[in-house]
């Protein structure tokens, strides 16, 4: 069997710990039970998802450390020259009080931004001339480098809150307006259908069927619109207003400390993230708690 | 067995019928023309099939008895009454089960209930009488996901019954299932027409389930759909359901709708 | 849009936009909103200039190079990880970090690394768009049915050409998405890298006109840049639906 033959040739390469039987799809590894088999305890531990993150992780810190030493660049320190300068700018405080002047307008501008956001495409969604009014505007936002505004938006509104939150929500709305939009209208018709059946009120549809259906493309939506925040927030910090976090990363550039630099970029974006997964845990316990049972 | 060949309607006073139809027809914007001045009558606690093959505009009609399309001329009348929308006195069950995928099995069957503004602990408790009655009892707290589709069709059958209408719309129930969960449905639902005593609608494109459920069946031509027959086949349902379909008249009678049929087929 | 039955093109209410800015801008609601007609007038003005043209060059340059990279690393990595679990399991945190992280924050760190030049710009670039088009190449190769799958094979394709002739088809679309979203955000990426990193291109028109508020020629350069972008995710999707043909049937 000419098949088989070359199902033995192409599983050697991949099997030698005999990982191929993780190997989803077909082609790539036979299927036939003459040819599986079972994993030895080692290969079975190290391809645990559990593991390979740790392992990833970890390989990661020390491909970072080690590349520092050989050194690379003067201007690349060591994870752990990093870790320490992220640990004394924590207790000196200096990183706390950075993160509560940069997070006020990021907070603000996400809060406006998801309400005014959701509103808006949930009313393109159910209405066709809002849609047709507002969409073209959205869309070509979506696509338009919005950041070159932001030196325009400080130079107008001055370096205040103010200005920076407005920052923020240009940088937001645009693809939590569109998620939003499109949710809506790829509600399930034969929900839909159902809720008219059993005289559900026009209201009654929209807030019981309409928006739990649309609240996964519309929290992927929220999700994007965090790190485009996030985006704004830090380039109104780097271009004009040596304030919040943007000053720690241009302050400890011109400076040459370099580990310090690092930490504070670090640190924002550990915040980003651990910000988007927030918006998730959020999804999953008040809209869709069935995610939850289905993980 | 009777056949009529034209459709009659009947004397309103031997069976008195729970939802009539007048001269309904249906043409959709683009001029596809559905359903053709369509005169039929359901008498009431008995179970009538919209039998036909595809395109014949058995689902369309179906929801327009539900309200959920309006007929572009003719009258649905309910108990009498002329509607044009949906109503407490009919409920529908969905081809596709139509479940909302993030509610428990208990908050799907009590949707319908809660919308009419049920208190809550009688919803629940309604809810889970008919949960049990479909035999689901200890799925209550399941999400849809984690039911088999057989499963989750009784769920939307729980859901239709628990509201307590008149008149039951099935759109195509059995046919998003397996073979033999489909059989055990067609057995269930025997059973259930003798324990409710509603009106069933059931739109179906198998004639063996058509002429197995059924008190009469209304045959529809393709589109433009109108109605070529009505057949109200004289099988004995007794204690024995398998029997039925071993029983002469019911040979007989899938025999001549499938030879009636066969010509409409390319 | 339906009124008085006549079909009304979305892009028509972008005219009414339009009248509303020439409107504000006329009655000189704010300094920095001029009048659409001076706008365009700007534009038809500083497109043939030398500062003009150079910006493009410089810009489109940069451009050009990192959406290349971006192609050329992404999509063989989303088809590694599409095919390949351990890959997947390594390089999928990974991957979703960078897509959500804000990625201004990296700039600075290229910088500092590769000095402030195109190429810390170009770097930017591919910063910007490589994520999502591994991503969505990902999805695709993931989305190959396995049916799709087992035909190949059951016809005895060699790996290479089970790729070449299926898995390359039937990712296509996702491909593609992935592309069209990757360059959209390479856009985004050159203006951020050179506002940031140093003034040249596009970037250095919009600080020069900004700075001295030449809005009209402000204005111009951004319509130029967003028309642009624009065009750019049109034609590209363009090329999606020529495959789109299929993407539906594929299971």
């Amino acid at each position: 069997m000419a098949s088989l033959r070359r199902e033995t040739g192409a599983e050697s390469a991949a099997d030698g710990l005999g990982l191929s039987r993780l190997i989803p799809f077909g082609a790539f590894a036979p299927r036939t039970a003459l040819l599986d088999r079972e994993p030895s305890a080692l290969a079975a531990f190290v391809s645990h998802p559990l593991t390979l993150r740790v392992l990833s992780a970890l390989a990661i810190c020390l491909a970072w450390e080690g590349a520092a030493r050989i050194p690379i660049s003067f201007a690349f320190p060591t994870f752990s020259a990093t870790m320490v300068a992220l640990w004394s700018m924590i207790a000196d405080l200096s990183l706390v009080h950075a993160f509560a002047i940069t997070l006020q307008p990021l907070v603000v501008g996400l809060l406006i931004s998801t309400v005014l956001g959701v509103a808006i495409g949930v009313a393109m969604g159910l209405s066709a001339w809002v849609q047709w009014l507002v969409s073209p505007v959205f869309i070509v936002a979506q696509a338009a480098p919005l950041a070159a505004l932001i030196p325009l938006i400080i130079f107008a509104y001055g370096i205040g809150l103010t200005a920076k939150t407005l920052v923020v929500c240009i940088m937001a709305m645009p693809v939590i307006v569109l998620n939003s939009y499109v949710a809506v209208r790829h509600a399930p018709v034969s929900l839909l259908e159902m809720g008219r059946s059993f005289l559900g009120g026009h209201r009654q549809v929209i807030t019981r069927i309409i928006l739990p259906a649309a609240s996964p493309v519309i929290f992927a939506g929220l999700r994007l619109g965090c790190a485009a925040a996030f985006v704004g927030a830090i380039l109104a910090e780097l271009l004009i207003t040596p304030v919040g976090i943007g000053d720690l990363i241009t302050y400890n550039r011109s400076i040459a400390d370099y580990p310090k630099m690092y930490a504070a970029i670090l640190s924002i974006v550990v915040v980003s993230v651990l910000f988007i997964e927030l918006l998730e845990v959020i999804e999953v316990t008040v809209f869709r708690p069935e995610k939850r049972a289905r993980a | 067995m009777t056949i009529h060949a034209e459709p009659t309607t009947s004397p309103a006073t031997v069976t008195d019928c729970a939802v009539e139809l007048r001269g309904v027809s249906k043409v959709y914007a683009g001029g596809v023309h559905a359903l053709d001045a369509v005169s039929v009558d359901f008498p009431r606690g008995r179970l009538t099939s919209l039998l036909g093959p595809s395109g014949c505009g058995k689902t369309t009609l179906l929801k327009i008895i539900a309200g959920l399309l309006p007929a572009t001329s003719g009258e649905v009348l309910v108990n009498g009454k002329s509607v044009r929308g949906p109503g407490p006195e009919r409920a529908f069950v969905f081809q596709d089960f139509a479940l909302m995928p993030w509610a428990t099995v208990l908050a799907n069957v009590a949707f319908g209930l809660h919308l009419r503004g049920v208190g809550k602990a009688e919803c629940q408790d309604t809810a889970r009488h008919y949960i049990a009655e479909v035999g689901l009892s200890g799925f209550d707290d399941k999400y849809p996901h984690e039911l088999s589709g057989g499963m989750r069709q009784r769920v939307g059958l729980a859901r239709a019954l628990a509201v307590k209408a008149d008149v039951l719309l099935m759109d195509e129930p059995f046919s998003a299932v397996d073979e033999q969960t489909r059989r055990k449905f067609q057995e269930d639902l025997l059973r259930l027409r003798a324990i409710e005593n509603k009106t069933f609608v059931f739109v179906t494109h198998s004639i063996e389930e058509a002429v197995y459920v059924s008190d009469r069946i209304v045959l529809l031509s393709t589109r433009p759909g109108r109605v070529s027959q009505v057949i109200a086949p004289d099988i004995p349902r007794g204690d024995d359901v398998d029997a039925i379909r071993r029983h002469p008249v019911y040979l007989d009678t899938v025999d001549t709708i499938w030879r009636g049929l066969k010509r409409y087929l390319d | 849009m339906i009124i008085l039955g006549y079909r009304i093109p979305m892009a028509a209410s972008l005219l009414v936009w339009g009248a509303l800015w020439e409107i504000a801008g006329q009655l000189q609601v704010s300094f920095l909103l001029p009048p659409l007609s001076s706008v365009f007038a700007a534009m038809v003005e500083i497109v043939p200039t030398r500062t003009f043209l150079s910006a493009l060059w410089v810009t489109g340059y940069a451009f050009i190079i990192g959406n290349f990279l971006s192609i050329a690393v992404g999509v063989p990595l989303g088809l590694l990880m599409g095919r390949s679990v351990i890959a997947d399991r390594i390089f999928l945190p990974w991957v979703n970090v960078f897509l959500s992280a804000p990625l201004t924050a990296l700039v600075p760190v290229i910088m500092v690394l590769f000095g402030l030049g195109q190429t810390t710009i170009i770097l930017t670039v591919v910063l910007f768009a490589m994520w999502i088009i591994v991503l969505d190449t990902r999805a695709g190769m993931r989305s190959v049915a396995p049916s799709l799958a087992e035909m190949a094979h059951s016809f005895g394709a060699s790996p290479w050409q089970a790729f070449r002739r299926v898995y390359f088809w039937a990712a296509l679309p996702e491909i593609l998405a992935g592309v069209r979203l990757g360059v959209i955000r390479s856009v985004k990426g050159v203006i951020i890298g050179q506002l940031l990193v140093t003034i040249v291109g596009f970037g250095a028109l919009f600080q020069i006109y900004g700075s001295k508020f030449l809005m009209e020629e402000f204005w111009a350069a951004l319509f130029i840049l967003f028309a642009f972008a624009f065009l750019l995710a049109e034609g590209l999707a363009w090329l999606e639906r020529r495959v789109d043909y299929y993407a539906a049937s594929r299971a």
